[in-house]
């Protein structure tokens, strides 16, 4: 009942126009990153996964994609988590430092558990103290990255433990599972939050606190739900990116990802002042950013290019997004009619 | 605790912390050590002053890190590459900038966006900007920057209070006399306080959110002038991070990041107290440099938890004090 149920809103949100822009934009960079490189789609199967440049381009994806998904309701209820690439740096080091000696499971806990406490940290500073959101997250991104390299010891941990280089290099049924992951924590996700009346509840904390309060919803729970769940969310791509490289670096591990998650949510169309947002068009927006650095690399520019590229595509989306210009717009409609 | 302005609590907590490292290394309390406090806290004194005028009108401006990076590379290749006399191309820099904030500023006003993206956007533009320019470290070797580096004025214990210390100190007051004692820092309070009553009081608010932000990207870039003199190089990847430095300092120096509040002072006394964490580290020898980042996050969170606090009390306090009248 569940996928056919994401599914129908979905296709009703693409009959209504919204998400057609994010997806459209998807396909035109895919398209001029096939002109760059005609291999680009190419795909071929080699030790049970398959590979090939749009493969590379979810398999990188997949830490931001993951970061976006926390992140696009943290947004939604007119919040922000600046935390998520120094939670990514901690939750890394942790399960690179126990995977050899502890064994996955218990690294994989340890590294999330941290993450669902920073979470907690969070969500307990926006909702319970009542702090602004960019401040209370700006105490973790200060000093979690210091935290991190406290549990590494200034060092890269290395590990060689055979599980957790799977979670970054195995495949299931062919699927890279860094892939695998994020579609699996797109269901839960989506199942929870659209399956229920959950994702309609945060989208009403988002838009008017006070009045949703008024109504009986209990906004403070929900805000330090959303919270939560982005520090889990970023705790599993820190392991993910750690399991990628067999190794923990406090110092770069997550480094500007914070802002790569917000800016997928951005221009998945999610209001940065609240009250709607798409999980699946914040995906998208995390390809579109993938895909837009994969190609960058590709047509042999010096990946320096790509912040200039980024800075444009901000700038772009807030403009498109900006109430002044949606104002505009209205008028000329009404001036067309 | 009402009386006592969040400054002045930030000023106990350096004088203790000065004190307490001074138990414990008797060297520590001498003119050298504070002279170098000054010196290699210059560039994070210029910025975070501007950085205070943002945050006080409510605004918050990511950029000013990677506007740093670009004018040391900028200045640099200026000098180095093109022959440019050094004054002429700071001249041109500080224009640069000028523009840049403005028009950060001017999108912020106009389409009414959040300040933190918009600037966001500017941080990504300046750092992309200067790796395109050169992903290299260029010396510089003009005669100026000798001359400004041997330049110190000679304090009695063997301090040297360093050209750029004192540059640093005269764009603090100036900040603080801007601030507090003129028409444009009683709007940038105004303006931190209420945006909607401040344009109903006839204060022309975009003009102000650009010339605030302005101001803002000219001190980075004056900040990224004596970043070159402190390090006599060009590089595309310095001053990554500043901007969380400079707002940790802001906060801890008592503004209020809701803006409305704080002091010029108060945001130089959180640059010192970050410079201290640092200073005692380096003394210590034994622990790491992390633990500067723990240590700013432990008092963020402390000066943040008081602000609010504080807030609390006046929130209940208003509605008392009401009633009271009404009855």
């Amino acid at each position: 009942m569940m996928p056919s149920l994401l599914q129908t809103s979905l296709l009703q949100r693409l009959l209504q126009g919204r998400g057609l822009a994010q997806i459209v934009a998807l396909l035109v960079i895919l398209a001029v990153d096939r002109a760059v490189s005609p291999q680009f789609f190419d795909l071929r199967m080699q030790d049970g996964r398959l590979f090939g440049s749009l493969i590379d381009v979810l398999n990188r994806g997949a830490p931001v994609a993951l970061l976006a998904l926390g992140m696009v309701l943290v947004i939604a209820t007119r919040g922000i988590d600046l935390s998520v690439g120094a939670v990514m740096a901690i939750s890394g080091a942790i399960a690179a430092s126990l995977a050899d000696a502890h064994g996955l499971p218990l690294a994989l806990a340890a590294a999330l558990g941290t993450g669902l406490l920073c979470g907690l940290w969070n969500g307990f500073l926006v909702a319970v103290l009542g702090i602004q959101p960019i401040v209370a997250t700006l105490i973790l991104m200060v000093a979690g990255r210091g935290v991190a390299q406290l549990i590494t010891e200034g060092r890269i941990v290395t590990f060689t433990a055979p599980d957790l280089v799977w979670l970054g290099n195995g495949a299931v049924l062919g699927v890279p599972a860094p892939v695998a992951v994020v579609l699996g924590m797109l269901i839960v996700t989506g199942a929870v939050v659209r399956g229920s009346a959950l994702g309609l509840l945060i989208e009403a904390t988002g838009g008017n606190a006070r009045a949703s309060e008024l109504a009986g919803i209990g906004t403070r729970g929900m805000i330090l739900a959303v919270y939560v769940w982005c520090g889990l969310c970023a705790a599993l791509a820190g392991v993910i990116a750690a399991a990628d490289i067999m190794g923990a670096d406090a110092n770069n591990a997550g480094l500007w990802l914070e802002l790569d998650a917000i800016l997928a949510v951005v221009i998945g169309g999610t209001s940065l002042f609240g009250g709607r947002f798409s999980l699946v068009l914040a995906m998208v927006g995390a390809l579109i950013i993938q895909a837009m650095n994969t190609g960058i690399l590709l047509s042999g520019y010096p990946p320096e290019f790509n912040l200039v590229v980024k800075a444009a595509v901000v700038l772009i989306v807030l403009l498109l997004q900006s109430p002044r210009f949606a104002d505009a717009g209205a008028v000329l409609g009404r001036a067309r009619q | 605790m009402r009386g006592l302005p969040p400054a002045a609590i930030t000023a106990i907590v350096f004088v203790v912390g000065f004190a307490l490292c001074t138990v414990q290394f008797p060297n520590f309390a001498s003119t050298r050590v504070a002279a170098n406090l000054l010196t290699d806290n210059a560039f994070l004194g210029i910025v975070a002053t501007g950085m205070t005028f943002v945050i006080i009108s409510g605004g918050i401006d990511l950029s000013v890190g990677s506007v740093i990076g670009f004018t040391t590379v900028f200045v640099a290749l200026a000098i180095e590459r093109l022959g440019v006399p050094p004054l002429i191309a700071f001249a041109a820099i500080l224009l640069l900038c000028a523009a840049f904030g403005a028009a950060m500023g001017a999108i912020i006003h106009f389409f009414d966006m959040p300040p933190f993206i918009v600037t966001l956007a500017g941080m990504f533009l300046a750092r992309g900007a200067s790796f395109l320019m050169s992903t290299e470290s260029t010396p510089i070797s003009a005669p100026l920057y000798s001359t400004v580096s041997d330049f110190a004025l000679r304090l009695p214990g063997g301090g040297r209070l360093t050209a750029i210390a004192l540059i640093m100190l005269a764009v603090v007051a100036a900040g603080a006399v801007l601030l507090h004692f003129t028409r444009f820092g009683a709007n940038v309070y105004a303006l931190g306080g209420s945006r909607a009553t401040t344009a109903l009081m006839g204060i022309p608010v975009g003009s102000m959110t650009v010339r605030i932000y302005m101001l803002s990207s000219v001190l980075a870039g004056l900040a990224g002038i004596v970043f070159s003199f402190y390090t006599a190089a060009g590089y595309s990847l310095s001053a990554v991070g500043v901007e969380l430095d400079s707002i940790a300092a802001v906060v801890i120096g008592g503004t209020l990041l809701t803006g409305g509040q704080g002091s010029v002072v108060g945001t130089l006394l959180g640059v010192l107290i970050q410079g201290l964490i640092q200073t005692y580290i380096n003394f210590d020898g034994t622990l790491s440099s992390w633990w500067t980042k723990i240590v700013t996050g432990v008092l963020l969170f402390a000066f943040i938890a008081l602000q609010q606090a504080m807030l609390g009390i006046a929130r209940r306090a208003g509605p008392r004090k009401a009633g009271v009248l009404t009855s």
